[in-house]
């Protein structure tokens, strides 16, 4: 609700900027080309100033001027370095910091990898099979829909004959999952759309409600 | 009738103070008696940690659980000498008997955990109205462990995953050839690109919003470097819009590679591959605005996408562009298979850049990961026996500890 002018001016501007954005759904128009550039150039310096108090300040600035440790200037040089990508005749240097960065990235990543996405879903997908109650079937069913899906990701043979069978079994499994999560993530699109269309509303009741 | 009032009257004043009186006396004097201590403690070093944590166990009193002392929590209190002041460092509810320490590691930090350092604990039980303590436990030390023994089945993993890569990468060298199975999305890669030559329009490029760290983004560096291989030949512009700068600097490189092994380096146009902005909706606005300004004929997705996969498959779609996506953010893949021709799910994102390829090093990293998978489909399938006939045993190998 608008309370004061100061507050008005922002949420008549805000308004403008979402008709702005949605003006898209029709086609591109310099409304959508301004909303663009202000969110692009907004966003771009915005995070120029976190990166500068989340970044640089706590993990270079304060270590090395407030705590001594001065080995951190390493990654800080090669932070560095990566400016000399404007220069052609130095551009190469920069190189080193990349495939620094690669490779500990790389090299956290496998054993990360390792541990979350195959050691304990593997774990955690060895059920108990029985047929006492529902329990025990849907469990069959969980480790046959992961064993054919698995099957689906085998790239050294073709799909064809029991393989292909199930590999087939593996792909429906698959898209049903991805249709219930379809679902989901449109029911929660959908309410993102009704939180502007209230913003909106809310924006038209508070400056033109008493005229209406 | 008067004196059996009276009667009455003796009879309830006798109740009262002979009875009733003594009877709460008694039951609020057992309310503020202390419950009986808990026994055994012990102090020592977690295990499986990086040195900054003591671990505390402790016999429960037994007055846990029931009755009119009934304990109602445990008060961990520590100190640096067993006669000094004991300090509260922490509480857990009754029924519980293990308390871990923790402090952090920097020294700067007003909760550092001395590591080497002897400390003495105790324990205290208390009720709503009273409490006990232990004796004085210790002294310990916290230290950290070079290896991780509850991670052991991640490092057997990662060992013999690495052993496979590295033999199957050598066989790939020695010349073996290795069958790797049609992929859709990738055998339309240079159907899309020749479209693109034949309208003379640009190709687009997007990596997505993932780090240079991230695997599907490292994938998608490895079809990025065969992609623009094709368009140098091709004489074909491509843009890719950047999300991070270092994603922006390792795909310059990348395309460059790709004009370079085409033998066209002249044709490499850095300003084509340029940084947007961080932020996630704002840099979708802009690639919305290039697709359509642009008018580009084929739209690659490839890496790690969230929620902009479908504002950005959509508006391709409407441009008319013909669109491959692939990524191994499971949320996202609907989307990709729902708005765009080709779509690489998951797994297949790695495996195309081994395909379009062929390199040894890929093609042996692929077949590395097959086995891998069939490895995982038998234990997979011996777990579930095991799980149901209860071997523990079994189960316990595949069990990591955080």
């Amino acid at each position: 609700m608008v309370t004061d002018l100061n507050t008005a001016i922002w949420n008549t501007l805000a308004a403008f900027l979402t008709f702005c954005i949605f003006s898209f759904l029709y086609k591109d128009n310099p409304f959508y080309k301004i909303a663009e550039h202000i969110v692009v150039g907004v966003s771009a310096g915005y995070f120029a100033v976190i990166l500068y108090w989340n970044g640089l300040v706590p993990k270079l600035w304060n270590p090395v001027v407030k705590q001594g440790k001065w080995y951190y200037l390493i990654p800080g040089l090669l932070g560095l370095i990566m400016w000399t990508r404007f220069s052609k005749k130095y551009a190469w240097i920069s190189r080193f910091s990349i495939s620094f960065y690669m490779g500990i990235a790389t090299g956290v990543a496998v054993p990360l990898y390792m541990q979350n996405f195959v050691i304990r879903q593997l774990s955690s997908t060895m059920l108990p099979v029985h047929f006492k109650n529902s329990v025990g079937f849907f469990n069959l069913l969980i480790i046959v829909g992961v064993l054919c899906a698995l099957i689906y990701f085998f790239f050294s043979k073709e799909h064809k004959g029991a393989m292909g069978s199930a590999a087939r079994v593996g792909i429906w499994t698959l898209m049903v999952g991805f249709g219930a999560g379809f679902g989901l993530t449109v029911m929660g699109r959908v309410s993102l759309l009704i939180d502007r269309v209230i913003f909106l509303k809310n924006y038209f009741t508070s400056i033109f409600g008493h005229i209406l | 009738m008067r004196y059996k009032n009276l009667n009455r009257l003796l009879i309830l004043t006798f109740f009262f103070f002979f009875l009733i009186l003594p009877l709460g006396q008694i039951l609020a004097q057992e309310d503020t008696l202390p419950p009986a201590p808990p026994t055994e403690v012990r102090a020592s070093d977690t295990q499986n940690d990086n040195g900054h944590s003591i671990t505390i166990t402790w016999k429960l009193s037994g007055d846990d659980g029931a009755g009119k002392k009934d304990v109602v929590a445990y008060e961990i209190l520590r100190s640096e000498s067993p006669a000094g002041e004991f300090v509260v460092r922490g509480m857990v509810p009754a029924g519980n008997n293990t308390y871990q320490d923790r402090g952090a590691k920097e020294k700067e930090d007003k909760n550092y955990f001395h590591p080497y350092h002897d400390f003495y604990y105790k324990v205290r039980a208390k009720t709503l109205n009273s409490y006990s303590e232990s004796g004085v436990a210790g002294p310990a030390q916290a230290y950290g462990q070079w290896f991780h023994l509850g991670k052991l089945p991640v490092f057997v993993g990662t060992l013999a995953f690495t052993i496979m890569v590295l033999a199957f990468i050598s066989l790939a060298r020695k010349g073996k050839k290795f069958y790797v199975r049609p992929l859709a999305g990738i055998d339309a890669v240079d159907d899309a690109i020749g479209r693109a030559t034949e309208m003379g329009r640009p190709i687009l490029y997007i990596l997505g919003l993932g780090s240079a760290a991230d695997i599907a983004t490292i994938a998608s560096f490895t079809i990025l470097n065969r992609i623009a291989k094709k368009t140098a030949e091709h004489k074909t512009k491509i843009i890719v819009p950047c999300n991070d700068p270092i994603v922006m600097s390792v795909a310059q490189e990348t395309v460059k590679a790709g004009y370079l092994d085409a033998g066209r380096p002249d044709m490499y146009q850095e300003e084509n591959i340029f940084y947007i902005t961080s932020m996630q909706f704002a840099y979708v606005a802009a690639v919305n605005g290039i697709m359509l300004r642009e008018k580009t004929a084929t739209n690659f997705y490839l890496g790690k996408f969230y929620a902009e996969s479908l504002i950005l498959a959509e508006t391709g779609s409407v441009a008319g562009s013909i669109q491959i996506s692939g990524t191994d953010e499971i949320a996202q893949i609907p989307f990709f298979v729902a708005a765009t021709d080709y779509t690489l799910i998951g797994e297949e994102l790695y495996a195309a850049s081994a395909y379009l390829g062929r390199e040894p090093l890929l093609l042996g990293a692929l077949k590395a990961q097959d086995l891998a998978k069939a490895i995982v489909m038998i234990s997979l399938a011996s777990g579930a026996v095991a799980a149901s006939f209860h071997l523990d045993f079994f189960l316990r190998l595949f069990t990591v500890q955080m």
